[in-house]
């Protein structure tokens, strides 16, 4: 008997999405995501309309980490809320330490000594790849990948050892204050800083290999949850989700603080803007960000940790507290009535691990803020999920959500 | 610099006026001109990204509450601060931007959940962070840090354990100086004491 070959089409996998659309004409079901729910990184919930296994329409609800940090700002003086900054992205509250300071400093118009520039730009860099390595790691997981998010967390983990030596705590840094930083760096971190860039790169390769070619990863991210230029920054979706979809906006290139402009790198920006590029954008990142340290710390500058001047702002060293009369006053002066900041509105953002975090300050002079804006990049990131889900499998809504790689302590504040 | 961008600016736009910052341009935009300004400056002068939508009330004073929209442009990369009065202080309202950026819905309702102004026009105007039922504008100068007691979201959740959300006691609280006045008055007291030894607990 012979044998008759039939070919069969089953067409590209990659756009099978939206095409099916038309066809479906079940009865849709009502599905809830979280608010606690392991694909959800945090407490978000997803309001679903399936269709079989298509999602017909998405409503995120937050608000269930939500804190009123912006009220509590207003009722304390402009130091006392460098913690509450740590709650906002917590797999980087360095970074979130220095964008605040430094939202409150340009609004004091000081400027703070090179060596405390230096130490932040460790800081924010170091944030950005301890949460750019938690975020490949988890966004793996997602996708089934278990094994990438052990090498990762694994180097977090170093890292977390040195921001505890530098700072006191592995988690909520609480690093600086108006007009410096806490302390000074401890005596030979900058050579551990070095030895642990040395330690990830092979790791970065490691993932490089279990993930980058990975057939089951390509299938599952290539050509998922695409975000078209437009759309990106119609939304006002920033950090690397925005450079994934083409654009290129980087506040380290385009507005350059911290003197970023000093330091060579290049900016990841990708085409498609799918789940995939998302990925790509993150890992080249953590590698741009070792390069910057290592310049960084081979000039690193010499001199003050705050700004000596600032007299009104940055609280004296303990010892001359102790001491000295006048440093006295003005230790009791800051710690009662807060830096003096002078009236005005500012704003100010830096570009974080996850976006533009922005802070929105209006002074009416004296310690205390009149009102204090926090733009949170996760908030704007996820504003996009109403269109962006619909028309994916139930199963991408798991890749989609860990590529955008959001917090829901800076989404909900 | 800033003034001559203001220039270029109020050439354009003559209802504009400049508004005092600390960093970049600011302006100060009629609230009825909002949606005209916000859609030429996006389609004519590439300020394409909205950043941040957010309001301040400003208690006492006439108008209350003012709405601030900050843009950048992702080509030229420059910043800009628009205000906008709102002209009623007991009900504020400003025309919604979010048919020009649709960054601007997310942000208006959480503008609206928190200092409760209504943005005319805006598609699905619910609140965002508070639970839907929730009666008050936490943002707002007159209502107290330490909240109000408010019945819970989940009506029968409330009714078989009888159980409200209180205020958060704020004894202990975050402790500031008023900074004005003798020493002897303005030593660092907690700010909000709608709750402390001296005041009982609201009922």
């Amino acid at each position: 008997m012979a044998t008759t070959l039939k070919e069969i089409s089953v067409g590209d996998l990659g756009t099978r999405s939206s095409e099916r659309e038309t066809e479906l004409q079940g009865e849709t079901m009502a599905l809830n995501v979280g608010p606690s729910h392991p694909t959800t990184h945090g407490v978000l919930r997803l309001k679903m309309e399936l269709d079989g296994d298509v999602v017909k329409s998405c409503d995120p609800v937050l608000g269930y980490l939500h804190r009123g940090d912006e009220k509590i700002a207003e009722n304390m003086t402009y130091n006392q809320f460098v913690p509450y900054t740590d709650r906002l992205d917590y797999l980087a509250p360095l970074a979130n330490n220095v964008a605040y300071a430094m939202a409150v400093e340009k609004l004091a118009n000081l400027q703070v000594p090179e060596r405390c520039e230096s130490i932040r730009l460790l800081c924010c860099e170091l944030a950005r790849v301890s949460s750019h390595l938690l975020g490949i790691g988890v966004y793996g997981m997602d996708a089934g990948a278990w094994t990438v998010f052990m090498y990762t967390f694994n180097e977090r983990e170093k890292l977390y050892t040195l921001f505890e030596e530098l700072t006191g705590a592995r988690f909520t840094t609480s690093y600086t204050r108006i007009g410096g930083v806490a302390r000074d760096i401890p005596d030979g971190w900058l050579g551990r800083v070095l030895e642990f860039c040395k330690g990830v790169l092979p790791v970065l390769d490691q993932v490089d290999k279990l993930l980058t070619r990975n057939r089951i990863f390509m299938d599952r991210t290539v050509g998922i949850g695409a975000i078209s230029k437009e759309d990106a920054i119609a939304y006002g979706i920033t950090g690397p989700n925005l450079r994934a979809c083409g654009v290129d906006l980087d506040l380290r290139k385009d507005k350059p603080y911290l003197g970023y402009e000093k330091y060579d790198f290049e900016v990841p920006v990708g085409t498609t803007g799918d789940c995939y590029d998302r990925y790509m954008m993150r890992a080249e990142e953590v590698r741009q960000s070792v390069g910057i340290i290592r310049q960084c710390i081979d000039q690193f500058p010499e001199g003050s940790y705050y700004a000596e001047d600032a007299k009104k702002i940055f609280a004296p060293q303990k010892a001359k507290v102790l001491t000295s009369m006048e440093e006295l006053i003005q230790n009791f002066m800051i710690v009662t009535e807060g830096p003096q900041i002078p009236a005005g509105e500012v704003y100010f953002e830096a570009e974080n691990p996850k976006g533009a975090l922005g802070f929105f300050i209006v002074s009416k002079g004296g310690g205390v803020p009149y009102r204090l804006k926090i733009r949170g990049p996760s908030f704007c990131n996820l504003s996009i999920l109403h269109k962006l889900i619909p028309g994916h499998y139930l199963t991408d809504i798991t890749v989609i959500l860990g590529s955008l790689d959001f917090v829901m302590g800076e989404c909900d504040r | 610099m800033a003034e001559s961008e203001f220039a270029q600016l109020k050439e354009r736009f003559d209802y504009l006026s400049e508004r005092p910052s600390s960093d970049h341009l600011a302006v100060n935009c009629p609230a009825e001109r909002l949606v005209e300004l916000c859609t030429s400056l996006r389609d004519d002068l590439g300020y394409d990204l909205l950043l941040d939508v957010t309001a301040v009330d400003w208690d006492a004073h006439s108008p209350r509450f003012t709405g601030y929209y900050h843009l950048l442009s992702t080509t030229k990369h420059e910043y800009l601060r628009i205000a906008a009065d709102c002209p009623d202080n007991i009900n504020p309202s400003l025309p919604s931007v979010s048919g020009v950026f649709a960054a601007a819905n997310w942000h208006e309702r959480e503008t609206f959940d928190l200092m409760g102004i209504h943005y005319e026009g805006h598609p699905d105007l619910r609140r965002i962070l508070m639970w839907d039922s929730y009666p008050y504008h936490p943002l707002r100068k007159d209502f107290p840090l330490a909240g109000i007691e408010t019945p819970l979201p989940a009506a029968d959740v409330a009714e078989s354990t009888g159980v409200s959300v209180l205020p958060a006691p704020m004894m202990g609280g975050p402790f500031v100086s008023s900074g004005d006045g003798p020493m002897s008055q303005t030593e660092p007291r907690a700010r909000d004491e709608s709750w402390t030894e001296q005041k009982e607990k609201p009922v």
